[in-house]
């Protein structure tokens, strides 16, 4: 089949972009989305021109590097899958379409399609782990966790970071990243501990990287390839009302 | 060059520590005098820095993605193994090595084998504290299952997701670290050179992948932690940015490189579906629990799976390996999968494909149960394929995978250049031949939770090398090299696409050093690979500029390298007179197709050292000796 696509094009951070058309010929419906890409591009390389720079690297939807906004929505039309996992045959012949990076203020464009999500690990470092180090670690099972938390964490631990729910948010926010953050250790008896000071300190870092608040449009949701429910923005939000009302005042995490 | 695997003395079980006693150590207060370079941060790069920067070491880690937590350790499916025996089914820490051993075909380490199967059961109990959501039985402790070339429950899981969640386990020290200053985390930085002085690894050179920017980075020692070298086939289950790279480079510069010649070829891969394909998808081994293998006992015979009665399937492997069965090893799985599809059985529009069969599980388990176990990869299935493994069987074929390969490193994972350690899947140590399934994940976080740390101690307290900084001139040797050749690239301005030289690169490689290899082929690509690296400098085209972001500059970096390390892959391949694991010469076999080993000469570690452009290499031998695990032909019958 032939698609025309629509492609965002942007030499860099301070220049303006624009959208660019490609024919996309000889398309197979067993091709991945970004096959299809590979192929526009090899046509562009032969010509001397220059490919369509876009993030990629595992194809098989758990490395989170993938980031295209497909006809408006982050990775395409299907639910639950990344862009890399969505295959032509979701498609038919003469479609158009469009595509564009993962927009939001806190992921600046570094070319093309290809945006910086470096904000995510930020928040990560304010308080996305349990501040144990290597060594000394009682016996795996000396600390039993109930197969009902432990699915419930591990619900939330397959996020894999790639930022869609901030593409879809209105207010581009990251709640539902970091809801997954804190909703994973809140399972675990392990990450009990830390509680207080990981979801203040994660939120507080959320807003501090320019992300938006959440105002339940749950476009997040909608878009996470993981299907991550928004449950777990629910349990941050009690993580850190608890954290407010309960907690102890406790210092920001040091720079 | 002298290989000094430096085993300590000892019986087996007491060697590492006897070693840990007899390393050197670094006074606390003296740490934060040194600087560790980490390149990589998978399984292995992330725990060595988070760990090294939690003793007080100062660290510098690079990673080639836009995220620590994203390099392909990320991937890694069915779990890890740990000899805890909490299934009470027999199994220890002495089962485990042997059972590694074995698997690898004895062409491993015993001193480093023995090491890992210790450490193992110290990485679950690391991975539970950091919050790692391990699969879980109802009364709350930890859950087991079995894989391929074990007969014991030893495996830990997260799902279909365990190396996602390790990684994100270990990810999540790391930036516990980077937090406090500890480690400097540089993503989208990529190591194109490494610098020696006197001959000791002092620091690297790395490209700015968002705005080409070259820079040199100085420190006390260098690690390695950049995975394996399967995209050399062009087609496999790694991510499409993993790459020779680094460790290449660091061969260019004096490190060794063994065993380059020992690929996993993963049975369990969805197959190709065209010329288009830029990757393939890896189907849990864990699948083969409950999934039956078969292909019609009749060549031709294209009927539908489900039209086709019991009694005209051919259950090959619970035939040929009636104690394994559908869990027989890797490699030998593999080789089986092909052998059946030369026969003319194959399945499927290629006719390279088998099936893997759940109607059995489901009408034993339920599909519940069956959803419950291996959702995940079902769906990934229908995703690709756009078939319903609930319903038809899936077809599978094997693809490149792993690497047991990597530059050569001694008991202390350092490499033959001083100061350069190896980790993980980019070291040549733990797997000989053939890597058992779910042993990559422990290895490579047991050499940089609980080995390296110690490991490296002893070298930065006895090496006592002066400070250098990045003014040296090595340092600005090697950065001019690096722009040279980066200029170079972009100066060919030819017709051909960088992914045609590494598509047919891989082509040949398949065909010629695949699953089967015979000398003649090899010898055909030995004579095909330099014409091939030739018409790349000369008729490449790499489009834009170095000073931006630039993916056809960063491919073609990779695919240059990976046209000089194929001749070295193969080479290595012609030399090895034998087969073993991995490693399948059609010439040693026996009368029904089994791998012969020829241990009177090639019970060694094949470690290569560069001589120069257009030098042949040397081969130096490390010989392996069998002190605990005798040598025996290896069967699974």
């Amino acid at each position: 089949m032939k698609l025309k696509l629509k492609v965002w094009r942007q030499k860099n951070g301070d220049t303006p972009g624009k959208m660019v058309d490609y024919i996309a010929d000889d398309v197979s419906p067993d091709m991945s989305f970004l096959e299809m890409l590979d192929v526009v591009n090899e046509g562009l390389e032969s010509k001397g021109d220059e490919p369509i720079a876009f993030d990629h690297d595992c194809r098989e939807g758990i490395c989170g590097m993938c980031s295209l906004v497909i006809d408006g929505q982050a990775h395409g039309p299907l639910g639950g899958v990344t862009a890399c996992q969505l295959h032509m045959r979701s498609f038919k012949d003469g479609d158009e379409v469009t595509i564009e990076p993962f927009r939001a203020g806190a992921f600046p464009v570094i070319k093309d399609l290809v945006v910086n999500r470096g904000a995510l690990d930020k928040i990560v470092a304010a308080g996305g782990y349990i501040s144990v180090n290597t060594g000394g670690a009682p016996d795996g099972n000396a600390i039993p966790v109930s197969k009902t938390e432990a699915d419930l964490s591990m619900d939330a631990a397959a996020c894999i970071g790639c930022g869609a729910c901030v593409a879809a948010c209105p207010n581009a926010s990251a709640m539902l990243f970091v809801g997954a953050q804190i909703s994973k250790y809140k399972h675990l008896p392990q990450g009990r501990v830390e509680r207080h000071t990981r979801a203040r300190n994660m939120i507080a870092e959320m807003d501090a990287q320019g992300f938006g608040g959440c105002t339940n449009h749950r476009e997040c949701e909608a878009v996470c390839p993981k299907e991550i429910p928004v449950r777990v923005i629910a349990e941050a939000y009690r993580e850190y009302a608890r954290a407010s009302v309960g907690g102890k005042p406790v210092p920001a995490a040091k720079k | 060059m002298k290989l000094d695997s430096k085993i300590p003395s000892g019986p087996i079980e007491k060697k590492w520590d006897n070693h840990r006693f007899e390393v050197k150590l670094v006074n606390p207060a003296n740490k934060r005098k040194f600087r560790v370079i980490v390149v990589g941060s998978g399984l292995a790069g992330a725990s060595a820095a988070a760990t090294l920067s939690e003793l007080g070491y100062v660290v510098d880690c690079f990673a080639f993605q836009d995220s620590p937590r994203r390099a392909h350790s990320i991937a890694a499916q069915g779990g890890i193994n740990a000899a805890k025996n909490y299934q009470n089914d027999g199994d220890s820490i002495y089962r485990l090595f042997y059972d590694t051993v074995k698997g690898g075909d004895f062409r491993s380490r015993e001193a480093n084998v023995y090491r890992l199967a210790q450490v193992s059961v110290n990485i679950i109990d690391q991975c539970v504290a950091q919050g790692v959501p391990f699969a879980r039985e109802y009364g709350g402790t930890l859950a087991n299952r079995s894989f391929g070339g074990a007969q014991v429950s030893r495996t830990f899981y997260a799902r279909g997701q365990t190396g996602q969640q390790l990684l994100l386990g270990a990810y999540s020290a790391l930036e516990k670290q980077i937090a406090k200053g500890a480690v400097r985390m540089h993503s989208r930085h990529e190591m194109l050179e490494l610098v020696t002085v006197d001959g000791h690894a002092r620091g690297i050179v790395t490209r700015d992948l968002t705005n080409g920017k070259i820079e040199p980075w100085a420190a006390d020692a260098v690690i390695l932690a950049t995975g394996g070298y399967s995209p050399v086939f062009f087609l496999s289950t790694n991510a499409t940015g993993c790459n020779v790279t680094a460790t290449w480079r660091a061969y260019k510069k004096g490190a060794a490189f063994a065993n380059p010649c020992y690929t996993q070829i993963h049975p369990t891969c969805i197959p190709v579906q065209g010329d288009h394909q830029s990757k393939l998808t890896l189907m849990s081994e864990s699948l083969r629990n409950d999934g039956r293998i078969w292909v019609p006992k009749k060549a031709g015979d294209t009927r539908p799976p489900n039209q086709i009665p019991p009694d005209e399937r051919d259950y090959y492997l619970e035939r040929k390996y009636p104690s394994f069965g559908n869990l027989s090893p890797r490699d030998i799985s593999s080789r089986a999968a092909k052998q059946v599809c030369d026969e003319g059985r194959g399945v499927g529009p290629t006719g390279q494909g088998v099936y893997l069969d759940f109607a059995d599980a489901i009408k034993r388990l339920g599909e519940g149960v069956v959803r419950d176990r291996y959702g995940n990869l079902f769906q990934m299935y229908e995703q690709i394929t756009g078939e319903n493994p609930y319903q038809v069987p899936m077809r599978i074929f094997p693809a490149p995978h792993y690497t047991m390969g990597g530059l050569w490193v001694d008991y202390n994972l350092m490499s033959t250049i001083p100061g350069l350690h190896v980790l993980g899947e980019a070291n040549f140590s733990d797997h000989g031949a053939n890597r058992l399934g779910a042993s990559a994940l422990m290895q490579g976080l047991a050499d940089g939770y609980f080995v390296i740390p110690y490991t490296i101690g002893h070298y930065l307290a006895s090496a006592k090398q002066p400070a250098v900084t990045t003014d040296h001139p090595e340092f600005k040797r090697a950065t001019e090299a690096v722009t040279s050749k980066i200029n170079r690239l972009l100066s060919v301005k030819g017709k051909r696409t960088i992914t045609s030289f590494h598509r047919e690169l891989g082509r040949l490689l398949w065909d010629k050093c695949g699953m089967a290899r015979n000398e003649k082929g090899l010898k055909e690509a030995l004579a095909r690979i330099p014409e091939l690296r030739n018409e790349f400098w000369e008729n490449v085209s790499v489009t834009g500029e170095n000073e931006e972001l630039n993916q056809a500059l960063e491919r073609a970096g990779r695919v240059a390298d990976f046209l000089e390390f194929g001749e070295l892959l193969v080479q290595d391949a012609l030399e090895r007179e034998e087969s073993c694991g991995g490693h399948f010469r059609e010439e040693y076999q026996t009368e029904d197709g089994e791998a012969v080993r020829n241990d009177e000469k090639f019970a060694h570690v094949a470690a290569w050292e560069y001589q120069g452009p257009d030098k042949a290499p040397i081969r130096h031998k490390e010989e392996l000796e069998f002190e605990n695990v005798h040598l025996a032909t290896r069967s699974y019958k």
